[in-house]
């Protein structure tokens, strides 16, 4: 499988990067990790006549924590969250289980966390957790750098705030606080596909045992990944009980609609929605010491 | 004539391979490797219809793109008498490019030449083809209407292939009238595919002296150069076939494929060297698929489980040519072997072939010529009637097993069985598993609602095809055949007509001579592959290898020693009848100290023959006298997550019996890798076309290969029953673990959900199935 | 365009397309053919290297402009001479090749791993080697294989 012919550009700032995309315009892409990018070349289902290579900008790549926020650079891989010191802090357990099941282990280590948000495939899995996390992203326009929320950010299938012209710079997660633990729980056919359905689910607790907050996001649920609202604010401020999981579970089935695939059925998928959630919780909680 | 060989010279050793030192060092010779002056590069152009007419094809684009040479379709190959290609099975044709129209989706269209392979992509997508789409057939229930016919062509104006059969209809149907508990079930053995990592491809040249060089990913090199010669009327003497390395076969390259003859004739029309390869998607959907047969199983048994008679009666989609490589007389292959491990009193076999829009094949991934089809579904419905009888799936098993008395055993299928210990290899299978332990955690966990489930297969296939009595590929009987030669400093080489893609021949087939002629392994050369220097074999598939070469290769070594004899006994200076081959040596009978080695002997074979002909080979062609009857038990231990409908396979045990076993380590890795794949099968694999006749599993993101994480432990163990009429007792295995598999699975799985009255799933048995069958129970239960 | 690649610590200098891969620009432009191309998709992992010393790459996913500049591991360079790398040695002791496709894929996504974590359990290695698809082997003796490579590599090496 051969791509289609096109003009090579290797950036050496991000201010080149971007005059090279204002240059351009839609004829142009950004190559990141291409791990998406690249087969989609290869079946020509894209075919740019410009890639803006943004591999050898330095200031990309960088996982730093900065004033109560984990700022992913454009070019952070998905193994440096996989494989950071931090990593195994309960407080980031949804990223720990996120970045175990992306992708494969290979593809992990050249893929991106903000590259996959800007892809933004239905059943990825950085959305769903982004959604969960309330994270944000940040996009350089032409007038200059803006901080999305990632509720605005995913727009439809394939479809991000990114527009013609502007690249992403910076996922931004907010860093919990220390009663805060999260799951991501990932049916998939097998490794490295894209979820068959997901959950993403992160928590945080008072000091009386009650949740404090609640970020609850499928994916494979829709055109996008999805929170879950209902399911958030059923949970925040209540004790944790079983029938409280099982009511954020019936909620996370409820909202869920996927489409019909050679992953699943929707009634299958809708199911695991719910299962997900439910277990997702039971693990966020059981990492807090709470078993129910 | 045969021997067990118990000895330990080099036959029973774990040996490590002599082939692998230069695949470890990335020095492998595959057919993408090869490179030559002024190669060009060839593409294919596919149609995305599955079934339309070509009304118009459009090359001057394509021909406009920088380093494209040349293209040629349907009507260019028909003009050249080339359009048609005999299929394997030899009853029908099938188009090269597509002629007048298209039968079925990524059929090859037209074939573009160009300077690289960029050109070579960029100018098969310029190519225009004007179709008008037809009504799309696209299961065998539909063909069978005949409401459109998709072969015109043909002489007989039917979708409907053949109507084979075997065994006794009136009695089977009588005796299953009149059996007090019966069972039927429809069992859908899905389309799978081989998927070898290396993709199919050659490269085709016609060199200096007119003679075409073929190198191809061939698992059967000579039966292609005389298929070739009589497709295009090259004389045989002038076609070379090289099968090179191969990254893996498994079936698939056993068929000849259109794009090997675009490639040839690319290269005689152009006059330079053609390299063909395959993409993945290619080769997903448009070579040798595998299976697609719905059997309609019935079994009839007594009151206490004894089975009285066995039908089977099966719709199988060939697609849209009948290309299903089966030997001559044999439609659905060796589908008779369906009467399995019991001894059926009557049986009837029947199978009824149909066209459908979709790719042609049929016969391939390790399946022996559709023994894995039969074995799936004995396997299978044995399980079902012992649900029916509320009796125990070993007990089942056992009380109907051929006995170790009745070998060689007459099968109302017609099959002479050469030898097994059925009962001997159930036993150590359920002792090692601990059956009775299992059967007791499985009932603590059904009161609390768990599903776990157990699964047995107690299989016999059969292999090594054939008795030229009974099988030929294109006419051309399948014995098999060894040359091999002695060096003075006594090392040597030994060459076959089968081809291994990753077997290990070059290892198995030195240890056969090394043990029967006392020599060294480690000097002993194997060269496969290349038709001017290999005798005429058959080629590597269906696990028959062992069966027939590896019988050559013992009886080569076998001439060898009696010309060895004769200079042996020059040489220790006695007659010929006082010298005996004793413990690897020539002796003096009873005089132990005067010996000679057949390493003196090689040397003395150049320099001191006296007045025996000079030299030390021999060759020799082998015709086996039978098949030969590998069995096995395996055992399937599984949980299942109601919720989300996951199977996990907590264990699984496969005890085989291949008769003697040349190098235990081979033989354990391909039990390893053909358990891989019937796990696959069973769980995730599929090529599926919807309604419209659109391939949905196009590459490797949808047809699911399991990876290192989802692959179960194997735990393996054997029994030993040597073939009696095999020359060393062999009896071939690389297939039995493809053939025995996924009915130990399935079976595990509905063991499991048997409590909620789940009967049959389907594979692959996907999360989603096992999950909705759970729920539709439950419903019922309501 | 002009590329500038040292693989296997040989400087290899060409004139490629943008589009070429680097699966191809090694295989072809490079003459080392034991880096393998098997699928469409990224998911078989026949065509790992290893990138800058320690990152698996499948080579059919990235362009060969991309290394412009950098150095590629592919399993050329393992042995040292005549003598080969552990991982090899494991892979011929415990019969962990039988068509030998996916091998260097293997081996190179195994070198990437033990770089990374020296003493991996069984778990970890049938992880860390899920990118890669075999047909042959059912990976088990590819996991011992990888477990004997790193006992040996942790192993002081003796004179």
């Amino acid at each position: 499988m051969i791509p289609a012919a096109f003009d090579y550009i290797r950036a050496h700032s991000a201010d080149e990067a971007f005059a090279q995309l204002q240059k351009h315009g839609a004829d142009a892409r950004v190559l990141a990790g291409g791990q998406s990018l690249i087969p989609a070349m290869r079946f020509r289902l894209a075919r740019p006549s410009v890639l803006v290579d943004v591999n050898g900008i330095g200031d990309f790549d960088y996982i730093r924590e900065n004033n109560g926020t984990l700022c992913i650079g454009a070019t952070a891989r998905d193994v440096a969250v996989e494989r950071a010191s931090w990593i195994g802090d309960r407080r980031w357990s949804l990223l720990h289980d996120v970045s175990r099941v992306v992708a494969d282990p290979v593809v992990r280590q050249t893929g991106t966390v903000v590259g996959s948000l800007c892809h933004n495939d239905p059943a990825g899995d950085w959305t769903a957790a982004a959604l969960a996390s309330r994270a944000s992203v940040v996009v350089r326009g032409k007038s200059g750098p803006r901080t999305v929320a990632i509720d605005e950010f995913l727009v439809d299938s394939f479809t991000t705030a990114v527009s013609e012209g502007e690249i992403a710079l910076e996922a931004r997660f907010p860093v919990p606080d220390d009663r805060s633990a999260g799951s991501y729980q990932k049916i998939e056919r097998k490794v490295g596909d894209f979820a068959t359905a997901a959950a993403a689910v992160q928590l945080s607790l008072n000091a009386d045992g009650t949740i404090r907050t609640a970020g609850v996001a499928l994916s494979a649920a829709g055109p996008c990944a999805v929170r879950v609202e209902e399911a958030e604010r059923l949970l925040v401020g209540q004790k944790p009980t079983a029938d409280l999981i099982r009511a954020a579970a019936a909620a996370a089935a409820k909202k869920s609609e996927p489409q019909a695939d050679l992953r699943g059925s929707v009634p299958y998928k809708k199911n695991l929605a719910g299962v997900l959630v439910a277990r997702g919780l039971r693990q966020a909680l059981g990492r807090l010491g709470v078993t129910l | 004539m045969s021997t067990q060989a118990t000895d330990r010279h080099a036959v029973g050793v774990a040996m490590k391979r002599k082939e692998d030192p230069r695949f470890i060092q990335g020095k492998g010779h595959y057919v993408d490797d090869l490179t030559f002056p002024g190669m060009l590069y060839m593409a294919l152009v596919r149609s995305p219809y599955p079934h339309a007419e070509i009304k118009n094809i459009d090359i001057a684009d394509a021909m406009k793109v920088p380093g494209v040479k040349a293209v040629i379709t349907g009507k260019d190959l028909d003009a050249a008498g080339l359009g048609w290609l005999p299929t394997f099975h030899g009853f029908d044709k099938q188009m090269v490019l597509a002629i007048g129209k298209v039968l079925y989706q990524y059929q090859e269209v037209a074939a573009v030449f160009a300077e690289s392979r960029e050109a070579a992509a960029d100018g098969a997508e310029t190519v225009q083809v004007d179709y008008a789409p037809l009504p799309v057939v696209a299961d065998p229930f539909t063909s069978k209407t005949d409401k459109v016919l998709l072969r015109p062509d043909r002489e007989q104006k039917t979708n409907h292939i053949f109507h084979w059969e075997v065994g006794d209809k009136d009695a089977t149907a009588r005796a299953l009238a009149s059996s007090p508990r019966r069972i039927k079930e429809r069992l859908w053995f899905q389309r799978c595919h081989p998927a070898p990592l290396e993709p199919c491809g050659c490269v085709a040249y016609f060199d200096t002296m007119g003679r075409l060089q073929f190198h191809v990913t061939s698992q059967a090199p000579h039966v292609y150069r005389t298929a070739l010669a009589l497709v295009t009327g090259i004389p045989e003497d002038k076609i070379h076939v090289i099968s090179p390395d191969l990254g893996g076969g498994f079936g698939n390259k056993v068929p000849v494929y259109p794009g090997y003859v675009c490639a040839i004739v690319g290269a005689l029309k152009i006059g330079r060297p053609v390299k063909w390869i395959e993409t993945r998607t290619e080769n997903l959907t448009s070579t040798g698929f595998a299976r697609d047969y719905h059997m309609d199983v019935e079994i009839g048994a007594t009151e206490d489980g004894r089975v009285t008679a066995l039908h089977v009666a099966t719709t199988a989609d060939h697609g849209a040519f009948d290309a299903a490589a089966d030997p001559s007389k044999y439609p659905a292959g060796i589908f008779g072997i369906v009467t399995g491990s019991y001894a059926f009193p009557v049986a009837h076999a029947e199978v009824d072939a149909y066209f459908t829009n979709k790719a042609p094949g049929g016969i391939a991934y390790r399946c022996s010529f559709r023994v894995t089809e039969a074995s799936y579904a004995i396997e299978r419905g044995m399980d079902i009637l012992a649900d029916e009888l509320g009796m125990d799936a070993a007990e089942l098993r056992s009380k109907n097993f051929v006995k170790k008395e009745q070998f060689p055993y007459p099968s109302a299928l017609g099959f002479t069985y050469d030898s097994g210990d059925y009962q001997k290899t159930l036993n150590l299978a359920l002792e090692k598993i601990g059956y009775k332990q299992l059967l007791e955690e499985q009932a603590e966990k059904r009161a609390r609602g768990e599903l776990m489930g157990i699964g047995i297969s107690t299989f016999t296939e059969v292999v090594g095809a054939g008795p030229s009595k009974h099988f030929d590929i294109l006419g051309i009987k399948m014995f098999d055949s060894a040359e091999i030669r002695i060096h003075p400093t006594g090392a040597g080489i030994v060459r076959t007509g089968t081809k291994s893609q990753g077997q290990g021949h070059e290892t198995t087939w030195a240890q056969i001579v090394a043990e029967e002629l006392g020599l060294d392994p480690q000097t002993i050369m194997v060269e496969e592959g290349d038709t001017d220097t290999a005798p005429y074999g058959l080629g590597t598939y269906a696990s028959r290898s062992t069966p027939t070469a590896g019988a050559a290769i013992a009886m080569a070594a076998r001439r060898i020693r009696e010309k060895a004899r004769k200079i042996a006994a020059h040489l220790l200076e006695v007659g010929e009848a006082d010298v005996e081959w004793k413990d690897y040596k020539f002796q003096v009978k009873g005089v132990p100290s005067k010996t000679v080695t057949m390493k003196d002997v090689a040397f003395a074979a150049y320099t001191n023959m006296a007045q025996n002909e000079p030299g030390l080979e021999a060759t020799f062609y082998y015709d086996p006298p039978n098949m030969t009857y590998p069995n096995g038990t395996y055992v399937a231990v599984v949980d299942v997550d109601r919720e989300t409908g996951e199977v996990k396979v907590r264990r699984f045990l496969a005890v085989d019996d291949c008769g003697t076993i040349i190098n235990p380590l081979v033989v354990e890795g391909q039990i390893h890798g053909g358990l891989t794949e019937g796990f696959a099968i069973a769980f995730m694999q599929e090529i599926q076309y919807d309604a419209e006749g659109n391939n949905l599993n196009t590459n490797f993101t949808d047809y699911l290969l399991p990876t290192s994480l989802e692959t179960p432990h194997w735990e393996t163990d054997k029994t030993v029953t040597p073939s009696p009429h095999h020359p060393i007792g062999a009896k071939g295995v690389g297939e039995s673990p493809n053939v025995g598999s996924p009915a130990a699975f399935v079976n595990a799985v509905i063991d499991a959900l048997s409590p909620l009255g789940v009967r049959h799933i389907d594979m692959p048995i996907t999360r989603d199935k096992v999950w909705r069958a759970i729920q539709e129970a439950e419903q019922r239960k309501k | 365009m002009k590329v500038t690649v040292t693989v296997n610590g040989t400087v290899y200098e060409r004139d490629v397309q943008p589009r070429t891969l680097l699966a191809y620009f090694l295989r072809e432009d490079c003459g080392l053919t034991g880096t393998h191309v098997g699928c469409d998709t990224s998911s078989c992992g026949c065509c790992v290297v290893v990138l800058d010393g320690n990152r698996a790459v499948k080579s059919c996913n990235m362009f060969a402009v991309q290394a412009d500049g950098h150095q590629i591991l592919t399993v050329e360079g393992l042995a040292n001479g005549a003598t080969l790398h552990p991982l090899q040695q494991g892979f011929w002791d415990q019969h962990g090749l039988q068509c030998g496709f996916c091998t260097p894929g293997m081996l190179l996504t195994s070198y990437a791993l033990l770089k990374d974590n020296p003493n991996p359990s069984e778990a970890d290695i049938r992880e860390g080697l899920s990118g890669n698809l075999c047909r042959c082997t059912g990976y088990q003796n590819i996991v011992k294989a990888v477990q004997q490579a790193a006992g040996q590599m942790r192993e002081p090496v003796s004179a």
